[in-house]
């Protein structure tokens, strides 16, 4: 559960931990139906539309300004978005 | 209910009193259908209609808008904390289309927080209730769409539907709503939850409606990468009846788990469709009953990745002094997302996870692959041309009823998370009543032919009065 929690970024507290593990166990017993079904031959489908190499040109357009981009910033300086120190 | 609204608007009535009076009655309103009015923008939009009115399939008509689908200059918050206050800058494709084609946006609707749920319970804003009883749930994700549309707070809206969000809500509200083939319209401007899975499509107050929101929202979008040209003959082709079409009548949709009253319904509806000219057979989907853990596993599993751009830094909530990079984004993703998105995001990082991919995402990938076949199967040609099943296996249920067993709530998707994993359109339109409570019938076709299943939604609410009734709170 820790190493999950830190994976996905989100800390968890003490209590919410004991709820989620029994609902996680709750809902994996039931993903593990699927353990039933052979599918060593089936091929995985990523995506229900066949659409291969889907290009555009490279042609520059117009984008949102610099001011537009950061109005739903709480956080910025000098034109910037201001982030939390990384080391 | 669009046309007769626009035939008012262009035989001498006021846009801008039609949407003051929508305004009076969503405040009036006990639903909590709706996140945010656009009050300014929607009155500032009218008045230069019935100064100049516009011409257009939408011209003049008041349209809700689901708060994952982006409104440039509106707030969007997807119904969770961590997006409160977040206004987009631009619009998502549909909106550009509907606002092309002369609609007036009112307002953004209330919803499952970032569309995970059933029953529009998991919003920060607290829950929508159902028009047609206050203590139900109006279904989810999509539930203020759906109420609004059914209580008469807006002619009609747009949701998006991932595992059934647009047709639960309309099930269970008695109202049409239509899941669009994948790729038939494009997400750009849509808070990804699961995008393999999700298409935004119409809530409307009966079928024509729905072909008309489809006629403006549907085609091709460079920005979508997954978008595909569209076919049109939505309308032109609504009004050709059911006669020489074969339903197909998917056996796994019937029987344990399914309320007896609801399977009254289908098979009157069933033997209607019979009566106009149609023939029917059963059809077997024989891995529906995996279809659950399939969707739920590839679902949580995009969650995961899709929420990850939720840091409070570009936009939304930011907390507290600045730690260190990965304890601050903790934090607020913890402050940020409630239980049943933290659920799934964690679930979905599991599954995902170095010794667990094969075993539960590829897994799921595979299964998805049979499920499209079934499909592929029953719906080939010499099979059957549509499928009819019930939408819900069971009218709305009570708020608070399912919410703290969070299995119970996903088995409530029984019926509509496999048209998902297949692509294939569907629709819900009214088929009766359970005790008071709406039923829904779904309709489902090939891939991209949206034509025929609206034309067989059409026919049969034609034939049927269960779209007309209202709910009695809101008379």
């Amino acid at each position: 559960m820790d190493h999950i929690s830190w994976l996905a970024s989100i800390k968890v507290s003490e209590e919410e931990k004991a709820a989620f593990v029994a609902s996680f166990n709750s809902v994996l017993d039931y993903f593990h139906q699927l353990d039933e079904l052979a599918t060593d031959d089936v091929e995985p489908t990523y995506r229900v539309v066949d659409l291969t190499n889907v290009f555009r040109e490279d042609v520059a357009k117009e984008s949102l300004s610099q001011e537009e981009s950061l109005r739903n910033a709480s956080r910025t300086e000098n034109g910037y978005f201001k982030s939390p120190r990384i080391v | 209910m669009i046309r007769e609204l626009q035939e008012g608007l262009f035989a001498g009535g006021s846009a801008e009193e039609m949407i003051n009076s929508l305004f009076e009655k969503i405040r009036r309103s006990r639903l909590n259908a709706y996140n945010h009015i656009a009050e300014d923008q929607a009155l500032e939009r009218a008045r230069e209609f019935d100064r100049a009115p516009w011409e257009g399939r939408l011209a003049g008509v008041p349209i809700a808008i689901k708060s994952s689908i982006s409104t440039k200059g509106i707030e969007t918050n997807c119904s969770s904390r961590i997006l409160s206050g977040y206004i987009p800058p631009y619009d998502a494709h549909v909106i550009e289309r509907l606002k092309e084609e002369g609609a007036i946006i009112i307002g953004k609707t209330n919803m499952d927080e970032f569309a995970m749920g059933t029953s529009t319970e998991t919003s920060y804003f607290g829950p929508t209730k159902n028009p047609w009883d206050l203590d139900r749930v109006p279904g989810g994700s999509s539930g203020g769409s759906a109420a609004a549309v059914a209580a008469g707070e807006a002619p009609a809206s747009l949701g998006s539907d991932t595992g059934g969000s647009i047709r639960c809500p309309a099930s269970f509200c008695g109202i049409v709503g239509l899941k669009p083939t994948y790729g038939l319209v494009s997400r750009y401007g849509l808070v990804s939850y699961a995008n393999s899975l999700e298409q935004i499509g119409p809530l409307t107050a009966n079928v024509e409606d729905a072909a008309l929101m489809m006629e403006a929202i549907s085609g091709h979008d460079p920005r979508d990468s997954t978008s595909v040209k569209s076919e049109g003959g939505y309308l032109s082709g609504l009004y050709g009846g059911v006669e020489g079409l074969t339903f197909g009548v998917p056996e796994e949709y019937f029987g344990e788990g399914v309320d007896p009253l609801v399977e009254e319904a289908v098979w009157d509806a069933i033997s209607k469709l019979e009566e106009l000219g149609a023939s029917w057979k059963m059809v077997s989907l024989p891995h529906t009953k995996y279809a659950l853990a399939a969707y739920y596993i590839i679902a949580m599993s995009e969650a995961s990745s899709n929420l990850a751009r939720f840091d409070g830094l570009r936009y939304g909530l930011r907390l507290g002094a600045d730690q260190d990079w990965h304890t601050t984004f903790s934090e607020i993703r913890a402050a940020g997302f409630g239980p049943e998105v933290k659920r799934r995001v964690l679930l979905g990082t599991y599954a995902l996870s170095a010794g667990y991919y094969g075993r539960y995402y590829l897994k799921a990938l595979k299964v998805r692959t049979l499920i499209k076949q079934d499909f592929e199967r029953a719906l080939s040609a010499g099979g059957a041309d549509l499928l009819v099943t019930p939408t819900m296996p069971f009218p709305a249920f009570k708020i608070g009823e399912r919410i703290e067993d969070p299995l119970s709530l996903y088995m409530a998707d029984v019926f509509t998370v496999p048209i998902n994993l297949a692509g294939v359109p569907a629709i819900s339109v009214p088929c009766g009543f359970a005790d008071g409570l709406p039923i829904g019938l779904q309709i489902i076709g090939r891939h991209f032919d949206e034509a025929a299943v609206l034309r067989a939604a059409e026919a049969y609410e034609d034939a049927t009065p269960y779209h007309e009734a209202v709910p009695k709170e809101v008379i």
